[in-house]
């Protein structure tokens, strides 16, 4: 049977759709995924995302574990600063995507993703073997996510807390609506907005709090559907669907996350070796020239040649284009090339466009 | 859910409401609320021949993709062109800007075969036990 959050019933109050993912019982949308994720893109809106997985490692070792274990370097991590990491195999394939965040000199906690949780928390435990203790917490905690242009100011009515200080993928810890929560400047939309981790037990209490000022901002709750959509439009990949064990970092256009450079790490040498040779695929933006929703699977051709595959595609909401995630091979890459998508037999003309097909304009408070 | 007392419906979930000898064919209230945002619609050409039961198109959303019925036998005269930059219009206004073909219908006694609005709640009442 399907896990459920700390939220389901508050979902289910809400008169939202559910879905399966992950495992998870998710609220899927509310009133609509396409009014939810116009709302992130105009004002806010807010996500349950307790199905996210938190694996905390402690001890001496912490860090030497962390940093043999993840491909970003995490030596610049003051406490409370976070940065967003993967775990690579030996071959250099990806095997998660994360967020670690350092909450203390010798604690490190690093957000998962809901399908991984259990095999990172393995894959984690196996290699710290007696050097750092390694605790699985999502079964206590619970992930809201409130984002938007006007989260700011939402969240700002329900703390003290000095969130116009608090710079990107930086963590601070203290009361939202007299519930204890570590708030980061974290999302997965595209936007600005905010992560909150609590107490699962204070879960509906923060939400409630939350999503009241949400609405008094015009926002809305919103669910996976909108997110998966926002995140596309964004160009932020996600794992499982845009990259797994067969693929590289490097191939899936995270090169800047992958420091060859900070020593000894898991899939290093791989990658180093991918680095020097070059990479024979890459993880492209594609738009097409006529309607058509590209899906995960569709193979992409140019001039006749097959030369690559879809990973992820949708009609973008705030641009009413349509527009995809595809691994091409590296001469196909280049922006601008014309390309075709085989949607049931058809070849629909699009081309290779830069990934992130959505960029929030910065805004002057 | 709305399923205006004027139209006839499949048990596949599409709507005809006949002027004359023309049907005009979309998808019910039900079909769109199911579906989610309706992000694209690929529908027949003008002048296309379809048999009742024959798949006249395709609705994706983002979870799915499903194939329209040709609710009765006929001719196409038209398409709904405007949902081709707007498919949102099935979402919102399925009996109206979101209609999807219009048809010359061949066989009249076709109609008469298709549920009515009472038989059809009850139909997707069944399948919501389901």
């Amino acid at each position: 049977m399907a896990r459920r959050t700390p939220l389901f019933d508050v979902h289910r109050a809400l008169g939202a759709r559910m879905g399966e993912f992950a495992g998870w019982e998710m609220p899927l949308s509310y009133r609509g995924a396409a009014e939810e994720h116009r709302a992130v893109r105009e004002r806010c809106a807010l996500f349950d995302v307790s199905h996210m997985g938190e694996i905390e490692l402690r001890g001496p070792g912490a860090a030497v574990v962390c940093q043999e274990l993840t491909v970003n370097d995490i030596r610049r991590l003051r406490i409370g600063d976070g940065q967003y990491t993967l775990f690579c195999n030996q071959r250099g394939g990806v095997l998660d995507d994360l967020i670690v965040v350092r909450l203390g000199a010798e604690r490190y906690l690093l957000v998962v993703n809901a399908a991984n949780t259990a095999t990172d928390y393995a894959w984690v435990r196996a290699r710290a073997g007696e050097r750092a203790e390694v605790v699985d917490r999502s079964a206590e905690l619970a992930l809201l996510a409130l984002q938007g242009p006007e989260a700011e100011r939402a969240l700002r009515t329900l703390t003290a807390l000095d969130l116009t200080a608090l710079r990107p993928f930086t963590a601070l810890e203290g009361p939202v609506a007299g519930v204890r929560t570590l708030v980061s400047r974290t999302g997965y939309t595209g936007e600005d907005g905010f992560e909150l981790l609590v107490a699962a037990s204070d879960a509906p209490r923060l939400w409630e709090a939350v999503l009241d000022a949400t609405r008094r901002r015009d926002g809305l709750p919103a669910g996976l559907g909108a997110r998966d959509t926002l995140r596309l439009e964004a160009g932020l990949p996600l794992c499982g669907t845009d990259m797994d064990e067969t693929t590289t970092p490097l191939e899936a256009g995270l090169a800047w996350v992958v420091k060859l450079g900070k020593g000894d790490f898991v899939g290093r040498a791989a990658l180093a070796e991918q680095a020097a040779r070059g990479v024979v695929r890459r993880l492209v933006g594609i738009e097409l020239a006529e309607p058509g929703v590209p899906r995960h699977g569709c193979a992409v051709w140019r001039d006749g040649d097959a030369v690559g595959s879809v990973t992820s595609g949708t009609r973008s909401p705030t641009l009413g284009r349509y527009i995809g995630l595809a691994y091409v091979t590296a001469g196909a890459a280049a922006p601008g090339t014309p390309v075709a998508v085989e949607i049931r037999g058809r070849r629909v003309p699009a081309r290779v466009v830069a990934r992130t097909f959505y960029r929030r304009v910065q805004r002057e408070d | 859910m709305e399923f205006p007392d004027d139209l006839r419906y499949t048990r596949d979930h599409e709507w005809l409401r006949m002027e004359g000898n023309e049907g005009v064919v979309g998808i019910t209230d039900f079909a769109q609320d199911a579906l989610g945002d309706v992000v694209f619609v690929e529908l027949p050409a003008v002048d296309a021949t379809l048999a009742q039961g024959q798949v006249l198109g395709v609705v994706e959303s983002n979870k799915t993709v499903s194939d329209l019925f040709a609710p009765v036998s006929g001719r196409v005269i038209a398409v709904n062109h405007v949902l081709r930059d707007g498919p949102e219009h099935v979402n919102t206004d399925p009996y109206g800007a979101g209609w999807m073909i219009r048809l010359r219908v061949v066989r009249p006694d076709e109609v008469d075969g298709l549920l009515d609005a009472a038989a059809y709640r009850a139909h997707i009442a069944s399948e919501l036990r389901k």
